[in-house]
């Protein structure tokens, strides 16, 4: 009597096929060109290296095959190409336009003679010849658990998954069972990383015994931090990961049904995850009697209309149902009366991405990564005046220091630090004295950041503090849904003031406002978003008071950022006798000659948007930066129809 | 057990015994003790919490909790005057007068009016002082519906109106819009369709306002003409 086939043996035939033609591509017959084609990708152009490969490889009638992976992370270096050419190990190439894939074709592809080391960012695989990546500390310092295979796989292949592990870990918990996988969760301490860092696995314990049925488990992929794009990174670059994890949430808490909330601003992440699900349930992944199992799951992608308060997670379910995202007060929690009234585990992609790994390889292995409290990596989208910006994935517990100094070579153009934002738009802004705080949910919350879902936006000393607050509290008042009286009017007060000061209004009084409401507001609100938002106000004013006091005391902004507190005058010293190039660049025709065919800035007609600085050829560097407005020298030059006008009266 | 078994819990010192699964704003209001409130209704399953002016302290919690949203517990020993809950009532006060102009004679919700009681109740001025007054930035009054007026500076975004509309048509006639501090009410459907196609004028949305920011067009006409007559009187 012949048994049914294990969900194990179902998926080894399924992998058998899939690794055949992955072992194919490792020892190529042909040149194989990767090309990095996420949203990133795109956007510095990467459809144009695609085209430039093809035109290039036609003409001189040659043979290779271009695979378009998603993306590795490295931001500064798209569009990222990797060439695996026959004899080589496989090389990466940056900042890859059409011209360069001309190049490459003509030198490399074609006959293999000139690896073209100028465009080379190092080898995927140790080598004799060619430095590896792993040279690069912002490699090596890197530790990627759940960004593994980003960048690397053909997001559009399921078999690229399958080939390297993918759907094992499903397998594995289809023959294991429920109970053992929500443990296995429990132990491996996973925290959420939507921001708040509750504990995966007894979200998951809660929902599992509650008593109604169906329930339901929702991907929150509503990724809405200004300068944030992990989530969309891990949906565009590796989907079956995350669907895999959804699967892994829904069967521990015994859902049949899953919703992935991808927000509609991010197109590519929306078509990749729906062409990943036909391709799962194809292949018996997904769907009705998953791997020949009773066990079912309907897949819909919900696509939210971009409200950032909907991240939250009652306020999601409230988009789902078809209402305004507003949020309730919590509890009762999802996980016992969620989407429709049914008990609902909302994971951010994030978690449900790092499931697939922590089952594969144990609990025991997770929590040797990162800190006790903490396991695992975290994620942070490193933006702003670093010198390698994007995706980084390090063990938690790292310093701020190592983050932003070793693993993303520090500050652009050799300029100082000034401060941190961590946490997106809510969490809060560190200074150089707080540097050395770990990263992990519990040390920055002590600090008055957060980890949130892992924005990270690094400052030079030309920023604002006072403006960076302003920045975020207009994000977050725009944001708020208008529920709760705190968050609503509450955070419109502080802007308020907040612009106020970047004006050079304000009072002592307006100051012991900010910091007694911003208080107020955070004991006083309904949801988590009113609770962080002035988290930015707070943190800069608590390390960066001298700031806000020069703002409205000496009408000064320290930074020279502040419109209304700045002027620029030109140096006639260094100012070169007959050079006009600021004169062409000024919107205003503000510039004008003076008597010895040097320039000077007409102060009423300036509007101070600083072209001029960048005109300026930087031999003569004459455009001068201060504040207050009043320290521009009297230089006794009048543009010559003010002069008339003068005379005349 | 029988279905109203009894819950004995504690308010400011006092005994009180309320049904089981009664909400702990209910229970106070109840016995006597009035808790300052603007978005509660009875018959609500999750009150929506948003005004945030029910706060009381409960013991073993640590911060002001809305009570609305907390059912009674046996043994509870609850705190209504505390000066946490104090300060941020009076904050939360503070900035919803921060918005309107405090002209409460002009007002048909004069002497009824949810925020002067209130106002009493905290010792507070119906005028913004501590902070500045910040209006709406929309008109005063909105004239979109055929037959209501809605007056949004006056507006405290409790919500009643909508939740009793939603309770009372099938299609109900009138939602929170926009976002942030712009946040309003509107009879959406009244610019194109016609809003006539789905309200009734049942009167619910303007009997359960609790400031006078819904009226009745005629009605509020009236009273402006009638009050005019008395100020040139």
């Amino acid at each position: 009597m012949s048994s049914n086939p294990t969900p194990n043996e179902i998926l080894s035939e399924l992998t058998q096929a899939a690794e055949k033609q992955w072992q194919a591509l490792q020892n190529p017959a042909v040149p194989v060109i990767y090309v990095g084609h996420a949203t990133c990708g795109r956007a510095a152009g990467s459809q144009e290296t695609i085209d430039g490969f093809k035109d290039a490889l036609e003409e001189k009638g040659l043979e290779a095959e271009i695979i378009t992976v998603g993306c590795l992370g490295h931001c500064y270096a798209e569009p990222l190409v990797t060439i695996h050419y026959p004899g080589f190990p496989p090389l990466m190439y940056q900042k890859v336009g059409a011209g360069e894939a001309r190049v490459l074709v003509n030198s490399f592809i074609q006959g293999g003679e000139d690896p073209c080391f100028e465009y080379l960012l190092g080898a995927l695989e140790p080598n004799d010849t060619f430095p590896t990546l792993m040279d690069y500390p912002r490699y090596l310092y890197e530790k990627r658990v759940i960004m593994d295979q980003c960048g690397l796989i053909d997001p559009h292949s399921l078999d690229h998954y399958l080939a390297v592990g993918g759907y094992q870990s499903l397998a594995k918990v289809l023959e294991k069972g429920d109970k053992w996988v929500v443990e296995e969760i429990k132990s491996a301490h996973l925290r959420g990383r939507g921001g708040a860092g509750f504990p995966a696995g007894i979200k998951w314990d809660i929902a599992r015994q509650a008593e109604k049925t169906p329930k339901v488990v929702i991907c929150n992929g509503d990724e809405g931090d200004p300068g944030a794009y992990m989530d969309r990174t891990l949906m565009e670059s590796n989907p079956h990961q995350v669907l895999e994890g959804l699967a892994i949430a829904a069967l521990a808490i015994g859902a049949s049904r899953a919703v992935l909330y991808i927000r509609a601003e991010y197109p590519l992440a929306v078509s990749t995850i729906e062409q990943a699900i036909a391709a799962a349930k194809e292949c018996n992944l997904l769907g009705d009697r998953i791997l020949g199992t009773d066990f079912s799951l309907e897949v819909s992608v919900f696509q939210g209309s971009g409200a950032f308060v909907c991240g939250e997670e009652t306020a999601l379910i409230q988009s789902i149902q078809g209402n305004r995202g507003m949020p309730r007060y919590r509890p009762p929690y999802p996980a016992v009366e969620g989407l429709d009234g049914l008990p609902t585990v909302i994971n951010n992609v994030k978690t449900l991405s790092t499931v697939p790994a922590i089952v594969r390889k144990g609990s025991h292995w997770f929590r040797n990564i990162g800190t006790e409290k903490t396991p695992g990596t975290a994620i942070f989208s490193v933006v702003g005046d670093v010198e390698y910006a994007g995706l980084v994935e390090v063990p938690m517990g790292v310093s701020l220091e190592h983050l932003i100094f070793e693993v993303c070579g520090g500050i652009k153009d050799g300029k100082p630090f000034k401060a941190v934002q961590i946490g997106g738009p809510s969490g809060g802004c560190l200074p150089e004295s707080e540097l050395s705080t770990p990263i992990d949910f519990d040390s920055l919350r002590q600090a008055g950041a957060m980890m949130g879902s892992g924005g990270m936006v690094v400052m030079n000393d030309e920023t604002c503090m006072v403006e960076v607050a302003r920045y975020f509290i207009d994000f977050t008042q725009h944001e708020s849904c208008g529920k709760c009286t705190f968050c609503r009017v509450g955070t419109r007060h502080l802007l308020e003031i907040l612009k106020g000061l970047t004006k050079g209004e304000g009072s002592d009084d307006d100051i012991a406002e900010l910091q007694t409401l911003g208080e107020e507001i955070i004991k006083g609100s309904l949801c988590s978003l009113g609770k962080t938002a002035p988290n930015p106000v707070l943190t800069t004013l608590r390390f960066f008071k001298d700031e806000y006091l020069a703002h409205y005391r000496e009408h000064r902004c320290p930074a020279l950022m502040c419109r209304d507190l700045i002027a620029y005058y030109i140096d006639l010293e260094t100012c070169a006798r007959g050079c006009d190039a600021c004169v062409a660049c000024c919107p205003t025709e503000a510039i004008f000659t003076t008597s010895n065919r040097k320039k000077a800035i007409d102060q009423e007609k300036c509007v101070k948007c600083g072209e001029c600085v960048y005109a300026c050829p930087p031999e003569y560097d004459a455009v001068r930066k201060v504040s207050p407005p009043e320290m521009v020298p009297d230089q006794g030059i009048k543009p010559l129809d003010k002069e008339e006008e003068e005379n005349n009266e | 057990m029988s279905k109203d078994r009894m819950v004995t819990l504690t308010v400011d010192g006092l005994e009180i015994s309320v049904p089981q699964g009664t909400k702990l704003l209910k229970a106070c209001l109840d016995n006597g003790i009035y808790i300052p409130n603007l978005c509660y209704i009875d018959d609500m399953e999750h009150p929506p919490a948003s005004c945030r002016l029910c706060l009381v302290e409960i013991e073993g919690r640590p911060d002001p909790l809305p009570s609305c949203s907390q059912k009674v517990e046996d043994g509870m020993v609850v705190h209504t005057e505390t000066d946490a809950v104090r300060l941020l009532q009076k904050t939360a006060f503070r900035l919803l007068v921060s918005t309107n102009h405090g002209k409460c004679r002009l007002c048909m919700a004069n002497k009824h009016c949810a925020m002067q009681q209130i106002a009493k109740f905290l010792h507070m001025p119906l005028r913004t002082k501590k902070l500045r007054y910040i209006p709406k930035d929309m008109p005063e009054v909105i004239e979109d519906h055929p037959c209501i007026v809605y007056e949004p500076n006056k507006c405290v975004l409790c919500g009643r109106c909508v939740y009793v509309c939603s309770r009372q048509n099938y299609d109900f006639a009138l939602d929170f819009a926009r976002r942030g501090f712009n946040t309003t009410i509107s009879f959406f459907g009244s610019q194109e369709e016609g809003v006539g196609d789905y309200c009734r004028n049942c009167r619910a949305c303007v009997d359960i306002c609790p400031v006078g920011a819904l009226n009745f067009k005629d009605e509020r006409d009236a009273f402006l003409q009638d009050l005019q007559a008395k100020i040139s009187a």
